[in-house]
């Protein structure tokens, strides 16, 4: 019985981070979450690592604004509201070019709105997770075994970058109990020459700041940035096909809404309805290539999310809106019934030709 | 038969559904059953979650009214003392997890060891992270006693890895379930199996006892 652990998904990330080396975690309890904290605090202690209950969210993302400036593996995590008390320290980290892991297990909003699973930090995760012109990177698990397998490849990919790594889980992941295999492979070790560690009088001082005096500075600050998003774009995007071959009816869905969603293409198959699944891996990047691709065979896409509507239109951007896209998405905390996902790409077959 | 059985246990050891099904085999042999709720910590995977199965059977639910709702407060049903006030019915509490959901029971257990007529059973899952071994379980056996001022009677082996357990799973933790019967000195009632794999695991671990799984499933299979 050496290798399987039934583990909620909070606590699958949270052992992870250990895993990959991460021994400073600084948080603030919100449901659906509380977990991350509360096995934590019961771990970090027992390896020598810290773990601080901040007195607030902002003082929490501080916190980690100093250990990356350090050099060294940092986590903090919340949910909706408590992402958004981040932010400010979000858009600092993305200025002093630092990487962290930040983890956003979803509730449904806006305002401090419920403590059900949802998607609607979508926008906020890959547009405005804070001020000025920066992106994040954001994975979306749909497993409580990727809860744990994209913490290690977040940590990996923020120290890779100097940038922050999001990971952008929705309350169900967080939530729900699954057998896990935490055999994560080898940490892989960065270089940090940048971190401000101490000169012991050997050598001139880093700076680690998110200001600049000139704009001419400033502009090519972000100029540079925007040349490493664009290598990331090119080289980092993940996803996942299912039954996406032949698919005229292709499924675009991440996190919970991917596991509904397969249940009802499977039914979908069974009726006779070629219908497929790209599931986004990482929202930024947004895996555009392959959509691109399917658009030039499949008739129509369906958007399946927990919100109003939100991925939908990096979909419609990914095909140029070569092709009609629908939304399937209950919100609030509600989720989407594999019923009412079917029913969806029965339309969807009915109105664009999907072979019968 | 004593006439309240408290399920405690470490937090997603499987108390609830432990509790329910219990709850639905009291009424069964024909006696006059509650369930009680007593969780403060965890606003999600309640006894509610099972509310139609329970009333659908006739067994009375001892909750919350926040229980599943947006109100994430740690609230105790108004209806709690008919747990200790209601002699006539057979109460089954479903105590939170941990020690800090055990602290609940607190406030009753003056009252449940006046009457000296209950069983608290302890709930084991040898495959929750921080309940591996044995030792680390009597660990969190001995923060829910000092938490709730109560001492655990029995222990229950309810070990498994959700829909996708085995019977081999299963049959692995038995040595462990003895070894924390014979450090405490407890008395093991038995190991749970989920119904359809009884006949298969006989003989291979104490005492098995079907169970039926009560969950939500819309997004389970992956």
């Amino acid at each position: 019985m050496a290798d399987k652990v039934l583990m909620k998904g909070n606590e699958a990330l949270a052992e992870a981070a250990i895993m990959a080396g991460c021994r400073h975690y600084f948080g603030y309890p919100i449901t659906p979450q509380t977990e991350v904290a509360a096995y934590l605090a019961k771990r970090m202690p027992q390896i020598g690592g810290t773990f601080l209950q901040a007195e607030s969210e902002v003082a929490a993302i501080n916190m980690v604004i100093g250990v990356a400036s350090a050099g060294k593996r940092v986590m903090t995590s919340s949910s909706s509201p408590g992402i958004s008390l981040k932010s400010e320290g979000i858009s600092y980290l993305a200025g002093c070019d630092l990487p962290a892991l930040i983890v956003n297990v979803q509730r449904g909003g806006p305002g401090l709105g419920g403590i059900q699973p949802s998607q609607s930090d979508y926008f906020q995760a890959t547009r405005g997770a804070g001020h000025g012109d920066f992106r994040m990177l954001v994975l979306a698990p749909a497993s409580v075994q990727e809860m744990a397998s994209l913490v290690f490849k977040g940590f990996d990919l923020a120290d890779k970058y100097r940038m922050t790594t999001m990971i952008l889980a929705d309350g169900t992941m967080g939530q729900m109990m699954e057998p896990v295999s935490l055999d994560m492979g080898e940490v892989k070790a960065y270089d940090k020459p940048w971190a401000v560690t101490g000169t012991k009088g050997e050598r001139t001082h880093n700076i680690v700041n998110s200001l600049s005096l000139l704009p001419e500075e400033l502009e090519q600050w972000n100029i540079k940035r925007y040349a490493m998003y664009k290598e990331i774009e090119e080289n980092e995007a993940m996803y996942e096909e299912f039954m996406a071959d032949d698919a005229d009816i292709v499924v675009v869905a991440f996190g919970v809404a991917a596991r509904v969603a397969r249940n009802a293409i499977v039914a979908a198959r069974e009726k006779g309805i070629k219908a497929g699944m790209i599931r986004p891996i990482t929202l930024w990047p947004f895996p555009k290539k392959v959509l691109f691709e399917k658009a030039k065979t499949a008739k129509a896409f369906i958007s399946v999310e927990l919100n109003m509507g939100q991925m939908i239109e990096d979909v419609e951007l990914a095909i140029r809106c070569s092709r009609p896209v629908t939304l399937c998405s209950r919100t609030g905390g509600m989720i989407p019934t594999p019923e009412q996902v079917l029913q969806s790409i029965e339309e969807a077959a009915a109105k664009n030709g999907g072979d019968k | 038969m004593k006439r309240v059985t408290l399920f405690s246990g470490h937090y997603g050891s499987g108390k609830t559904n432990i509790a329910v099904n219990y709850a639905l085999g009291l009424k069964k042999e024909g006696l006059k059953t509650l369930i009680a709720d007593l969780d403060i910590v965890n606003p999600y995977f309640r006894t509610r979650d099972s509310e139609k199965a329970l009333k659908d059977a006739g067994v009375e639910i001892v909750v919350s009214s926040y229980a599943n709702t947006n109100v994430d407060v740690p609230a105790l049903p108004e209806e709690m003392y008919r747990i200790i006030d209601d002699k006539q019915t057979h109460a089954v509490v479903d105590v939170g997890g941990d020690d800090r959901g055990a602290l609940a029971l607190g406030r009753l257990a003056p009252s449940l060891m006046a009457e000296d007529d209950y069983e608290m059973v302890f709930v084991m899952n040898f495959y929750r992270p921080l309940t591996r071994t044995a030792d680390q379980l009597i660990s969190v056996l001995r923060e829910v006693e000092t938490a709730s001022g109560m001492k655990v009677t029995a222990l229950l082996n309810n070990s498994n890895l959700g829909q996708m357990t085995a019977v081999s799973d299963i049959a692995e933790t038995d040595a462990l379930a003895r070894e924390v019967s014979e450090k405490t000195n407890l008395p093991l009632l038995g190991t749970t199996v989920r119904e359809d794999l009884i006949n298969e695991i006989k003989g291979k671990v104490v005492h098995p006892m079907p169970i039926r799984l009560h969950f939500r499933d819309e997004w389970a299979i992956y």
